[in-house]
């Protein structure tokens, strides 16, 4: 069995991230999600948004400050605090019309 | 309980004749079947087609039917939605609630189809004459789902 050299947590690791983005933002970024590593130092939801919001475009557009996006942390629905970890999936969701 | 999301299409006699098979303590089922209409905010609709979020959406259902059952007295909740292309009076969703009494099995049924519709990760996307767009939520939507939270 491989040991790891440095078991605890190393400050300086990157914390990577797979957004997946749903329906109408889909369509919007143009993708279907991505890849994001976490700019150093921050790990919540709001700093991933923050992120976003910086690119311009349909991204400012539609997360702007009171567009109705909810967020899903590892398919459970969470706030802007929620802390995100190396690997987690972050969702970003429109407001939902099933039934 | 037992909650599906699918393209098919399903019998929903059938379905409410499984659900409640060989169980001679109920005496009510409550069913709330959704279909699709031809007019929306007056656009005549051609295609409705629905989109959700796999992996979430069984996990945001399953909290929503475990949530029904602490709040009602009931025996067993079927959730069955469809996703894909759908087409005016297609079938869209069926909730059906077995309880020993109707007042539960009634209230279950509302309250499920309430919560279902601002919580699980579904959406609707409309082909009318003028194009696609994506159906916007109701407030009042929010608002019927607002009426189940008591004081705490």
């Amino acid at each position: 069995m491989l040991r790891d050299p440095m078991p605890d947590s190393r400050p300086s690791a990157v914390v990577t991230v797979r957004l997946v983005y749903l329906a109408r933002l889909r369509e919007a970024f143009g993708c279907a999600g991505e890849t994001l590593a976490m700019p150093t130092g921050t790990s919540d939801v709001a700093a991933i948004l923050t992120l976003l919001r910086e690119r311009g475009g349909s991204f400012a557009h539609e997360l702007a400050a009171g567009r109705a996006v909810r967020v899903a942390l590892n398919h459970a629905l969470v706030d802007r605090d929620a802390t995100v970890r190396d690997g987690d999936e972050v969702a970003l969701l429109p407001p939902v019309t099933g039934g | 309980m037992t909650v599906r999301v699918q393209t098919e299409d399903f019998d929903a006699g059938r379905e409410i004749e499984l659900l409640r098979a060989g169980d001679a303590r109920v005496g009510a089922v409550a069913t709330f079947l959704g279909t699709v209409r031809d007019v929306n905010d007056a656009a005549r609709i051609s295609t409705l087609t629905l989109e959700h979020y796999p992996g979430m959406t069984e996990k945001a259902l399953g909290a929503i039917v475990t949530e029904a059952k602490g709040r009602f007295d009931i025996l067993d909740v079927l959730v069955i939605h469809r996703v894909g292309r759908l087409a005016p009076t297609d079938q869209i969703v069926l909730v059906a609630v077995t309880s020993a009494h109707r007042g539960d099995a009634f209230d279950a049924c509302r309250f499920l189809m309430d919560y279902l519709k601002t919580r699980a990760p579904f959406w609707k996307k409309e082909t009318t004459p003028e194009g696609t767009r994506w159906v916007d939520a109701r407030v009042s939507d929010d608002e019927a789902a607002a009426r189940w939270r008591g004081p705490e």
